[in-house]
């Protein structure tokens, strides 16, 4: 029935675009100069109808079925008076299933005339809402139909309404984040009802687990969150010094060193590696890296852990190249020609007009561009799901097994989870670590992004 | 048409610095110089003039061999610098270039202080052994781009904070803060206002006393206020070289005629 609404709203807009510009070309060919081209005249019905009967529609969508089901509830007032909301939920729901056909064991009777007054109400809603679709699509035809006039500005009708939609796009995706940061509040907040801030923030121990029984032995949980942080501390820095030096190394010798085929052909394959889909690095890092490193330092005599976290940073390094290198490359770019002449000029080699001049220039944007990595790095999950170890220790050791905040998050959420104990609640917590690190890093490189993009203009 | 008053324009010089035979430039299959011969002389302001894409700029950019960093770009054929090819294979163009100094069209200082700027020829060259060294070459160069009395209480801010006439200036003293014997000018004033450029030419003019300054120029009235001898390019042929007074007064070639009148161009 929906279908048939939007069947009847879009044909009813067509015809609307249709009339309009028929009027305006009309009034045209009698000689009178139109403000606006017929074409405007059009898409200014198109939009008037759509945009409102739309959001009728989507609305209408939204709230029938509550309504629907409160007045099979009125309905049937006497026979649910006294029962929890559960009973009601499920006496609903076996109303719904026998309308569905879906009759399981011997429903009374009662049950059955309810199913059959639910149908009845959802094809009246859907009815109502045609001859609502129909009424308003009409009127508002008729209504744009009317202000067809050689000096009506129907062009800046067309602009209102579409920067009014796209104000509204822009708005969507600003409440999504503050949907994102008031739920992730809310979750932190239950958390620290049950766990001190303090022991959270100060704690040295983490070991997220619970009782099951009120008499178990040596279960009490540990939530403290810094030996993770560490973790995730330890795998950034390894990663930071694989991906800094060969993704700068690499931008540097592309743009200024590389002969232009090699540079043709050496680009694409850099942002291939940025295309690499996460859970392929953890494969990696898990049947490659990880196995040669322990072989490596085993044949040499120094004692690692299997799961190695200079494997998983080091890994995440691989990531990151194309990442520092494509920011690098840009900033590069940006010093202008004229200072690369001006070095040359007073003879000095292309290495150290690179190191003398270039680089000092473009160092904002290199710096803006590592923090990016940084949080990227901080956030990466996937890697260090796999690759990364499940026990928190204190330590900076990266032949050592640490465990990262993302993966602590993730252990924590798998599986059965009830959400009102501290276990699973830590990880809202820790989230919201995450994202305030993260955003932190984020809001300082941007800031050093913007100030080098204002440098040269 | 030119109503500036002719300087005095004696060649007071008759020591031959550059000597160019028969210089071909190419970017990639299109000739973009054919064939030019010409002497540019010691402590003389030469001054190249002609219509945009005449060739010029490229001449000029053979003489420090900027035109290397081009991929495309290829010279032939032979260019003295005091007698010595400056293309032959032991000749380091780094080291030509700190010889030749060059000063752009558009004022291009680092981002780094007035100190730095004008200090990194000698440094990069090794031309101080001392911090008090350096700071003698550095006062000596922004004197001679009469640019010290305005910079010296402000030496440690931004170059790129000076005005664009002084920007100019700071250009010219680090150009000859490494000691060069030829100063090449692309256009050196083109981005200036008129007061800036007749600061910067005044200062031409005195540089004129220690070096061979080659200067291009889209304005006929500068060349004849600024240089001794003018060349005249055209679409690739050096068209007519000689006397600036002569050119602009009494030009043998009907192409320089055109031009100077305003015919072509």
């Amino acid at each position: 029935m929906t279908t048939a609404a939007f069947l009847c709203l879009f044909v009813l807009a067509v015809a609307g675009y249709v009339w309009n510009r028929q009027a305006a070309s009309a009034i045209r060919a009698d000689g009178t100069r139109l403000h606006s081209l017929e074409g405007f005249h059009g898409f200014y019905s198109l939009l008037t109808v759509l945009v409102p009967v739309i959001v009728l529609i989507l609305l209408w969508l939204v709230f029938q079925g509550p309504a629907v089901d409160s007045i099979l509830k009125a309905g049937l007032a006497d026979r649910l008076a006294g029962l929890g909301t559960g009973e009601v939920q499920l006496i609903l729901a076996e109303i719904k299933s026998i309308s569905r056909g879906a009759v399981f064991g011997t429903p009374e009777q009662w049950k059955f005339d309810a199913a059959e007054r639910y149908l009845a109400l959802n094809a009246r809603a859907d009815q109502l809402l045609l001859v609502l679709v129909l009424a308003l699509s009409l009127t508002l035809v008729v209504l744009s139909r009317r202000k067809v006039a050689a000096e009506f500005r129907a062009r800046h009708g067309v602009e209102r309404i579409i920067s009014g939609l796209m104000i509204f796009c822009s708005v969507v995706a600003i409440f999504v984040t503050v949907g994102i940061i008031a739920s992730l509040l809310f979750e932190t907040a239950r958390f620290f009802a049950k766990v001190p801030v303090t022991e959270f923030l100060f704690g040295t121990n983490w070991e997220p687990q619970i009782p099951l029984r009120e008499d178990q032995v040596a279960a009490a949980g540990a939530f403290g969150w810094l030996p993770v942080m560490l973790g995730t501390l330890v795998i950034t820095v390894i990663a930071l010094f694989v991906a800094v030096p060969v993704g700068l190394m690499s931008a540097i010798y592309l743009n200024e060193f590389a002969p232009k085929r090699l540079r043709a052909v050496a680009k694409p394959f850099l942002e291939i590696l940025a295309g690499v889909p996460t859970v392929v690095y953890g494969f990696f890092a898990i049947l490659v890296v990880a196995p040669a490193m322990r072989s490596f330092f085993a044949a040499i005599g120094v004692d690692v852990s299997p799961n190695i976290a200079l494997a998983a940073g080091s890994v995440m390094g691989i990531m990151l190249i194309p990442f520092i290198s494509s920011f690098a490359d840009d900033a590069l770019s940006a010093v202008p020609q004229s200072l690369r002449d001006g070095a040359l000029g007073l003879g000095a080699t292309r290495a150290e007009m690179m190191t003398t001049v270039l680089f000092p220039a473009a160092i904002p944007g290199i710096v803006g561009g590592i923090l990016l990595a940084v949080s990227r790095a901080i956030g990466e999950t996937m890697i260090v799901v796999m690759a990364a170890g499940l026990i928190a220790k204190m330590t900076i050791n990266p032949l050592d097994s640490v465990t990262t905040v993302t993966v602590q998050i993730v252990t924590l959420l798998i599986g059965d989870t009830s959400f009102d104990n501290p276990k699973t609640l830590a990880a809202f917590a820790l989230g919201m670590m995450l994202f305030i690190v993260t955003l932190v890093i984020n809001i300082f490189a941007l800031r050093i992004v913007r100030k080098y993009r204002e440098a040269y203009d | 048409m030119y109503d500036t008053p002719t300087l005095e324009r004696t060649v007071d010089s008759n020591t031959v610095k550059f000597s160019a035979r028969d210089v071909h430039v190419f970017y990639g299959e299109t000739e973009a110089i054919k064939g030019v011969d010409i002497d540019i002389l010691d402590n003389t302001v030469t001054a190249f003039i002609g219509p945009s894409g005449c060739g010029k700029s490229t001449f000029l950019r053979c003489l420090n061999r900027m035109n290397d960093t081009i991929d495309i770009c290829r010279v032939t054929g032979k260019i003295l610098l005091d007698g010595a090819d400056i293309y032959d294979k032991h000749i380091d163009p780094v080291q030509l270039r700190a010889k030749v100094g060059m000063v752009f069209q558009k004022p291009n200082p680092f981002p780094k202080s007035i100190y730095d700027n004008v200090a990194y020829g000698p440094r990069i060259h090794g031309l101080a052994r001392t911090k008090a060294d350096l700071d003698v070459i550095v006062e000596k160069s922004l004197r001679r781009a009469a640019l010290w009395t305005e910079a010296k209480d402000r030496l440690n801010e931004p170059g790129t904070g000076l005005s664009g006439g002084q920007q100019q200036r700071l250009c010219i003293a680090r150009a000859v803060a490494t000691a060069p014997e030829v100063l090449l000018m692309d256009e050196p004033c083109s981005a200036l206002d008129p007061i800036a450029t007749a600061q910067v030419e005044e200062l031409i003019d005195e540089l004129r006393q220690e070096y061979s300054v080659v200067i291009v120029t889209h304005s006929m009235q500068q060349a004849a206020r600024v240089s001794q001898k003018t060349a005249f390019f055209h679409l690739g042929d050096l068209v007519e070289f000689g006397e600036t007074g002569q050119i602009f007064t009494n030009p043998r070639d009907p192409r320089t005629e055109s031009y100077i009148t305003g015919r072509i161009g």
